[in-house]
């Protein structure tokens, strides 16, 4: 199934949905995050590819889906509940490059797990990113959770969280988006699909070609947008949040996205997937379609695309810097935090 | 000081501390309007309404994930598991997401939440309403594991737990929730999480048990007086276990048997026998016993079953003789 094959679904909520793009000032915005998260990916890739990092897991492709989604929130007040490819929406969140190298590098000071966790695995409290784990769809049951309590406390937060259409299997995935509907809660339920869980085709993962259109179930939204156009996306993401916003409940927002890489730094993807298929979604890349868009528009210059370029090559090569002369952890300290420590003497 | 069953003491705690912290939520299968199926849960639902008393849908697992994501945004949820034996889809919230929060984050995350749960036979429940769950979960590094057996246990703990900033799984035996009183302090008294209390002193050996087997250890201590003189230690945390008090009871007594109901392998017992083997060994006049419910799945139906399964003063007075005779 390609990106083209997507469809837009709708269970509930307005009727069509507007064109309403971010204001012109963000343009430039979301392309710099587009890129950003794209180096960072690449550098990350390099890191474990010359030895440096034990690990690596890709976002390639899942950016437009991330930049999109994360875009049309209040980056300083909602909440993002990740998963292990949302390389662009921690950075996005305010994680800048050097703390996400700092985490692949299994640093003292990578600020998700200080060393603990392997790579991927998200999480920063003063930028509202929950800590998360490895087993798929967990996270997506803590969306809905973190949603009742925003209800709750009336604090009008709205809670994405993302995770990939393989962990749309999972119970948890179920009891999420049921408890959800329930309380028409303000929660986006992101699904990155991007037609493989490991190297599980989606044919074999489900029997419905949009998982949105399993919100119908739920009394929620349902949405299926292409993840290779960030605006659709964006677009698709504003509509959800004023939902989330107004109270009226969450979103089964489902982007189609191209997965650019193998699974992850251990897995061979040419031993599944087809040469052809491998090649034909790399014309889906949300930063070349981006990049065109831009440019149609007269957005992006040449200057302007170097000059942006130029930064980013910049600020990976300083977070680079930075987290390879960070400290690795002392195993002495691995014993913390297993339960709250009260702060006291020597400490 | 009232005489109160255990059931109202659990229920006590709840509304005194919902009415102290605005914070708290209850949620769980049939906690809201009619109480819980035990009725521990009763009148809170018109005491703090429907948003802070929420009847969930049948799905254990989105209740213990739920109160995770509450429990980071602000909340300070109160879960109930309907039945011990229905908690293991819940399994991997607990294990892989609360008992790990703090620490795969540094420190980054807390998750303050109690999880209730009744467990136990003994009340025709057979094998999916009787279980002892106490042993997978004690294994949790992160988690704590508390069994309260009397009413002012009951409720001090349960107030602890609730102001714990870790999660806590609180385990009430079933049987005792009408057929145990005790006095219960007026006010706001908390129990603290860890330490046990030697519930009768005794010279001649140590039995360490809780829940409900604390109760039948206590009647077998009188069966025993006045040839052995049995000290009875309730455990009431497992986890962090107070191996402090369990070694210094082993010090006075030279033996050391462990009662619960749960089965035997790879129970509970076999953590604080093998802690009273290593750290107590030459206090000890003979091998730390473990007496336990027997090694098949759970409690069977039928009557001669259970009360064959479950534990009597008169098993725990054999077994604490033959310790005594070794």
């Amino acid at each position: 199934m390609s990106a083209k094959d997507t469809k837009t679904v709708k269970a509930r909520g307005p009727a069509s949905p507007t064109a309403e793009g971010p204001p012109p000032s963000h343009l430039l915005e979301m392309y710099y995050f587009l890129c950003l998260a794209r180096a960072v990916d690449e550098r990350m890739m390099a890191l474990q590819r010359s030895g440096k990092a034990a690990f690596m897991i890709s976002g390639q492709g899942h950016e437009g889906a991330q930049v999109g989604t994360v875009y049309a929130l209040d980056r300083e007040k909602d909440w993002l509940v990740p998963y292990y490819r949302s390389v662009a929406s921690v950075l996005i969140k305010g994680m800048p490059p050097a703390e996400i190298f700092l985490i692949q590098l299994g640093k003292a000071t990578d600020p998700s797990s200080g060393g603990r966790q392997m790579p991927g695995h998200y999480g920063h409290s003063r930028h509202k990113i929950l800590s998360t784990s490895s087993p798929v769809a967990t996270q997506v049951v803590h969306a809905a959770g973190i949603a009742y309590a925003a209800k709750l406390r009336g604090t009008g937060e709205v809670c994405e969280t993302e995770l990939g259409e393989g962990a749309t299997s999972e119970g948890d995935f179920h009891e999420a988006l049921n408890f959800a509907g329930i309380h028409r809660l303000p929660v986006i339920f992101v699904v990155e699909n991007n037609g493989w869980a490991i190297s599980v085709p989606q044919r074999k993962q489900m029997a419905v070609e949009n998982v949105s259109s399993r919100a119908a179930g739920y009394g929620m939204a349902g949405v299926t947008v292409d993840g290779s156009h960030v605006l659709e996306v964006y677009a698709a993401a504003r509509e959800a949040v004023a939902r989330a916003r107004a109270g009226d409940g969450p979103t089964l927002l489902e982007v189609k996205v191209p997965r650019l890489t193998a699974h992850s730094s251990d897995d061979r993807q040419e031993t599944y997937r087809m040469a052809e298929e491998i090649a034909r979604v790399r014309q889906l890349d949300p930063v070349h379609v981006y990049t065109e868009e831009l440019r149609a528009q007269g957005v992006l210059t040449d200057a302007k695309e170097q000059e942006i370029r130029a930064r980013i090559q910049r600020e990976v090569d300083v977070g680079t810097e930075i987290a390879e002369a960070a400290p690795l952890p002392d195993p002495a300290t691995a014993t913390r935090y297993v339960y709250f420590e009260p702060p006291g003497p020597g400490r | 000081m009232a005489d109160k069953r255990y059931i109202d003491a659990i229920h006590d705690a709840l509304y005194e501390e919902m009415t102290r912290d605005p914070s708290t939520v209850l949620l769980g299968e049939d906690v809201g309007v009619k109480g819980g199926v035990f009725g521990v849960t009763e009148g809170l639902f018109d005491a703090f309404g429907e948003a802070r008393v929420i009847d969930t849908p049948l799905a254990e697992a989105g209740i213990v994930g739920v109160a995770i994501g509450m429990s980071v945004n602000g909340l300070r949820p109160i879960a109930e598991i309907q039945f011990a034996d229905f908690i293991h889809p819940a399994f991997d919230q607990i294990l892989s997401e609360a008992a790990r929060m703090r620490y795969r984050s540094n420190n980054d995350f807390g998750c303050p939440l109690v999880i209730r749960t009744p467990y136990g036979g003994g009340v025709h429940g057979a094998l999916y309403h009787s279980q002892s769950i106490e042993a997978f979960y004690a294994h949790i590094p992160g988690l704590k594991v508390v069994i309260p057996s009397t009413p002012a246990d009951a409720k001090g703990i349960l107030k602890a737990a609730i102001r714990d900033p870790d999660p806590v799984l609180y385990l009430e035996h079933k049987k005792m929730y009408r057929s145990v009183r005790g006095e219960v302090p007026e006010g706001d008294v908390t129990v603290p999480i860890g330490p046990a209390e030697i519930r009768r002193p005794g010279r001649d050996l140590s039995i360490f048990t809780y829940g409900l087997a604390l109760h039948e250890s206590l009647r077998a201590a009188d069966l025993l007086s006045p040839d052995i003189d049995a000290e009875v230690v309730d455990l009431r945390t497992l986890r962090p276990l107070d191996t402090k008090t369990i070694l210094a009871s082993v010090e006075r007594t030279n033996r050391a048997l462990i009662v619960h109901e749960d089965n035997r392998f790879g129970g509970f017992g076999a953590e604080v026998a093998a802690t009273v083997a290593e750290e107590g060994f030459r206090f000890l006049d003979a091998p730390p016993t473990r007496l336990c419910g027997p090694d098949i799945p759970a409690v069977p139906f039928s009557t001669p079953f259970e009360v064959w399964f479950m534990l009597t003063p008169e098993k725990i007075a054999a077994a604490a003789r033959a310790l005594v005779d070794y």
